[in-house]
């Protein structure tokens, strides 16, 4: 613990990056004043280097080591130098995907690129939290951007209401985080998860009461950042009234930063009562599965279906976690991975349709996009059987994972409850698929794009195919990462 | 020499990669040449699986030709092919299958035809794998792949309900699979091994052993299709281009049946003889209730569908009529005839269900119309076909000399050692078939010609005539001579009667 008498320089190494993205952020901010509306291109090349540095700076810091700094509160390990780097990538395509769709509805200004940045950032922080205040830091950083980026489409009265709906939902959810998390600082004096990890060990009947009213608050404020069931009122809605680009940057990296939330609070610093904590996720994932998959199949919109589609993929990746043993943990890690990249594909196959007062966000939209563009159908084919967990694609391993490591610890019919959500899921998918392929166009005009835009929105989907075929790289280094 | 190459690979990714391939010929002026391509990567695949068969060593019932690469080490998958007895036939047939496919869709196919060509051969080197793969995630991904092609096939090149009767296809055999997986995972947090020559070698106990029978029961009895799970074939039998009927028929339900002697019977043996009355039970469902089903349908491909029902009832009850033959006679002698007679039976009917299917096909492609009612009187106007037909319905109808006795009797032969009634029962597949099959063919092909249509038909095309010309001469070959085959067979068989008498408990 740090005392105010013996003062010593910390340890900047480890948090370079996030030092680096605060800076670089803070020179885009000051730069965009100067740059003029026709030239925010330049902006945006500005977000992307930050990056693309960003990821050079954590790939060539990571030690493979756990290193502890600022007084134990910060720390790199090797399943944050991952989960941050995937952020980098995912907010990179989510910020190439955007452009377009930016540009035609006057958006593409640098409160966009800013706030995702300092997002990042955010997101940066709560996954090197090693201490309850830097993972609300953290979260808080994170959220408030989001909230603002829902509402910076300001004449559009769906994105206000997604907006205040977010906020107050969101700060509700804050409180009731940092209500649990004061009432775990108060029994076991600590804020570092470690110190608390070791806390609970020793504490007695009275004293884990408290403790375990705590830890149910801090799950209620957790679940809510995931989407899980009962707190995911919010997420259709913001999915829904948020402009896409933005429901594309909520839907993808920050969903990495929730798992690694939910690692450091839940595994880290919880991990003794592993056993309470496990029923409560395991209520939590199968409602989350099954109103995930059963409420998407009635979804006319898209979006909506898609948000639907994420609750649904939120109590997969809640089955890792709740199984409580490293290659659970491992297999969530995939799972999150996995996920935020279909997601940032699945979106950007909406921004793709979309154009100039147009926003295909409807399911008729899709119709006949096989002749259109068949190249892009085949992609979105790609995109949709890997969330339905179709092989050969990724999303088929990433539930392999899952359901090994929930089957692995006796929870048999856990693993059958999920295998039956998923096939309802399954339909949902299918019915993206059946109007691309099956049906005719009713929309014939061609897709505007840029080739930037193609290139990586193929090269999103078929990485998700490369992985489907060649899953064992990325699962070793999740299984690495959590060591 | 050959045994140094990866035949099993080049077999699975030739025709994948050559179907990558005709995707890039999708406009519609390069149609000649995405299918001349199709063609080449199909006869070359068939010519990559013959091989396999004169290098086959008859005497082993080891896996052969195998293949063993790491693929994902975090869980202990592997890249593991290797053929046996059952499967080497198998293969043959699906390569060869998939020739007559893309032939019998040559000019047939106008909509997008590079796509639909491209789909059969994907779908080709996936079903190859699944007959090789000896790893059960491998077998699992592949088994699962499948259904991508397949789906496509049916909703893009269907009929009317199409799009109905593929959704309806996919979730049925996907909602049978994920159980199969959780089984697949069970076993291998039990075992460290996703390999299917482990987990047959695994013990296990009663409880256990029946949960993971069911599991591989709906996901095999789905594929099949058995009663009561086998009401979406007719619809995407009905809806299914030619082409995707006759691999569905000829290869597809096969792949439930291979199941069952691949995993069901020697991982789970225990269990397999305490619950053979079920399987017993629904096989003859299959074959007595079905055949009456069939006897009433008025559409011809819903007739057919019906009827493969019926005789892949044939295969699962020779699959566990085993376990009545000890018990009843107090010897394993007879048992490798039941389970012969079932593999014999799923080879013939791929030919004879391909076939019939083609038949419809080709009057399908004259007429727009797959009601028996339309017809009448076709053999006046199309005697080639009309022979071609006839000769395929006497096998259907299980006539000796083709390959639909062969199979059926061997397995009625080996039942009557089990027990008369079941025997009885079975047999009376040969009344039925022939009653529903030859019906059929009679209100189609004789009598006077029924309308202007009929009179305007004209008879089969040289392409036509090679497609039906070569299957002919397959049932006939397999029915006069089917030493060839069963002696491919009888190692593996007797290896797999030996697992199954070894009990696990």
């Amino acid at each position: 613990m740090m005392t105010p008498s013996s003062f010593e320089i910390p340890n900047f190494l480890p948090a370079v990056p996030e030092i680096f993205v605060l800076a670089a952020t803070c020179v885009i901010l000051l730069a965009d004043l100067y740059i003029r509306d026709d030239k925010k291109v330049i902006t945006y090349l500005m977000s992307l280097a930050t990056l693309v540095g960003a990821a050079v700076l954590t790939i060539t810091l990571h030690t493979g080591e756990t290193v502890l700094t600022f007084s134990g509160s910060f720390v790199s390990d090797p399943m944050g130098d991952v989960l941050k780097v995937f952020v980098y990538l995912v907010t990179a395509a989510v910020f190439v995907y955007s452009r377009n769709y930016l540009i035609a509805r006057n958006l593409f200004k640098g409160e966009f690129f800013t706030l995702g940045l300092f997002g990042v950032l955010g997101m940066m922080v709560l996954i090197s939290a090693q201490n309850m205040l830097t993972l609300y830091l953290g979260l808080e950083l994170l959220s408030l951007c989001m909230y603002a980026m829902v509402a910076l489409q300001r004449d559009s009265i769906n994105a206000t209401e997604a907006a205040m709906k977010y906020f107050i939902l969101g700060a509700l959810a804050s409180g009731m985080l940092l209500y649990g998390m004061s009432l775990i600082y108060g029994i076991t004096g600590s804020l570092d998860l470690a110190e608390i990890n070791a806390a609970i060990k020793s504490l007695d009947d009275s004293k884990m009461m408290v403790a375990s009213l705590g830890m149910v608050l801090v799950i209620v404020g957790m679940a809510f950042k995931l989407g899980a069931v009962p707190f995911h009122m919010w997420l259709p809605d913001v999915y829904h009234g948020a402009p896409t680009a933005i429901t594309l940057y909520i839907s993808a990296a920050p969903k990495i930063a929730a798992f690694a939330m939910v690692m450091r609070l839940l595994v880290e610093g919880l991990g003794d009562m592993h056993v309470q904590w496990q029923e409560i996720l395991i209520i939590m994932a199968v409602l989350s599965m099954a109103v995930g998959n059963i409420i998407a199949i009635a979804q006319a919109n898209i979006k909506r279906m898609l948000a639907y589609s994420t609750i649904s993929h939120v109590g997969f990746l809640l089955l890792g976690i709740l199984a409580g043993t490293a290659a659970g943990y491992s297999s969530a890690m995939f799972y999150t991975i996995t996920y935020a990249l279909m997601a940032a594909g699945g979106f950007g196959m909406i921004l793709l349709l979309s154009r100039s007062g147009f926003e295909a966000d409807r399911l008729e939209d899709f119709k006949g996009l096989s002749e259109r563009s068949p190249w892009f159908a085949f992609m979105m084919l790609i995109l949709m059987f890997s969330m339905a967990g179709v092989p050969p694609t990724v999303g088929f391993y990433a539930k392999l994972a899952v359901l090994q490591s929930v089957i692995d610890v006796g929870l048999v019919w856990l693993a059958v409850v999920g295998v039956i959500f998923s096939i309802i899921g399954v339909f949902y998918y299918l019915r993206i698929i059946k109007l691309m392929y099956f049906d005719k166009p009713v929309d014939t005009a061609p897709l505007e794009t840029t080739a930037d835009m193609r290139i990586i929105l193929s090269a999103n989907a078929l990485g998700i195919l490369y992985l489907g075929l060649m899953p064992g790289s990325l699962l070793a280094l999740c299984v690495a990462a959590i060591g | 020499m050959l045994a140094d190459l990866p035949l099993l690979s080049l077999v699975i990714w030739t025709p994948i990669i050559g179907g990558l391939l005709v995707l890039f010929f999708s406009k519609d002026e390069q149609a000649p040449l995405a299918r001349i391509i199709a063609l080449a990567v199909s006869v070359l695949t068939f010519l990559l699986t013959i091989p396999l068969w004169i290098g086959f060593d008859n005497s082993t019932y080891q896996m052969q030709f195998v293949e063993y690469a790491s693929w994902i080490p975090a869980f202990n998958i592997n890249y593991h092919l290797g053929i046996d007895g059952i499967s080497m036939p198998l293969i043959l047939l699906t390569a060869f299958s998939t020739v007559l496919v893309v032939i019998a869709g040559w000019e047939v196919i106008k909509y997008r035809p590079a796509q639909y060509m491209a789909a059969f051969l994907i779908m080709n080197g996936l079903m190859i794998g699944v007959f090789c793969a000896l790893d059960s995630i491998l077998f699992y991904v592949l088994w699962e792949a499948m259904l991508i092609p397949m789906f496509l096939i049916i909703g893009i090149w269907g009929g009317e309900q199409r799009v109905y009767a593929t959704i309806k296809f996919f979730l049925y055999t996907f909602l049978g699979s994920v159980f199969m997986l959780v089984a697949l995972i069970y076993m291998y947090t039990q075992s460290g091994s996703f390999g299917i020559l482990d987990m047959q070698n695994m013990p296990l106990g009663m409880t256990e052993q029946i949960l993971i029978f069911l599991a591989f029961l709906i996901a095999f009895a789905v594929k099949v299709p058995m009663w009561p799970v086998h009401t979406w074939l007719p619809d995407a039998h009905v809806e299914a281009p030619t082409g995707g009927s006759v691999i569905l028929a000829a290869i597809m339900l096969k792949m439930g049946t291979y199941g069952f002697v691949r995993f069901s019977l020697p991982i789970t043996p225990d269990a397999s003889q305490q619950l053979d009355w079920l399987m017993i039970t629904l096989s003859l469902i299959a074959v007595v209730y079905i055949a009456f089903v069939a006897l009433v349908q008025k559409d011809m491909k819903k007739l057919i569908a019906y009827s493969s029902i019926a005789h892949m009832g044939f295969v699962t009850l020779g699959f566990f009529i085993i376990f009545a033959i000890v018990e009843n006679t107090g010897s394993t002698q007879g048992m490798a005839m039941a389970i012969e007679g079932a593999l014999v039976q799923m080879i013939s009917h791929g030919f004879i269900s391909g076939a019939m299917f083609l038949c419809v096909g080709v009057m399908y492609d004259r007429m727009h119309s797959r009601q028996i009612s339309d017809y009448g009187g076709v053999a006046n106007t199309m005697p080639i076909f009309a022979s071609f037909l006839v000769l395929f319905a006497m096998a259907n109808a299980g006539l000796p000399g083709t390959s639909g006795f062969v199979g059926e009797f061997m397995v009625i032969l080996a039942a009557f050692k089990a027990n008369f009634w079941i025997a009885f029962l079975a047999a009376t597949t040969l009344i039925f078939g022939a009653a529903y099959t030859l019906w059929m063919v009679k209100r189609v092909l004789f009598g006077e010609v029924a309308n202007d249509n009929v009179a305007a038909l004209k008879d089969v095309n040289k392409r036509e005539f090679f497609v039906l010309g070569v299957l002919a001469v397959a049932v006939l070959a397999l029915g006069l001579w089917p030493a060839p085959l069963l002696d491919v067979m009888h190692a593996t068989v007797d290896h797999l009667i030996e697992q199954v008498m070894h009990s696990k408990l």
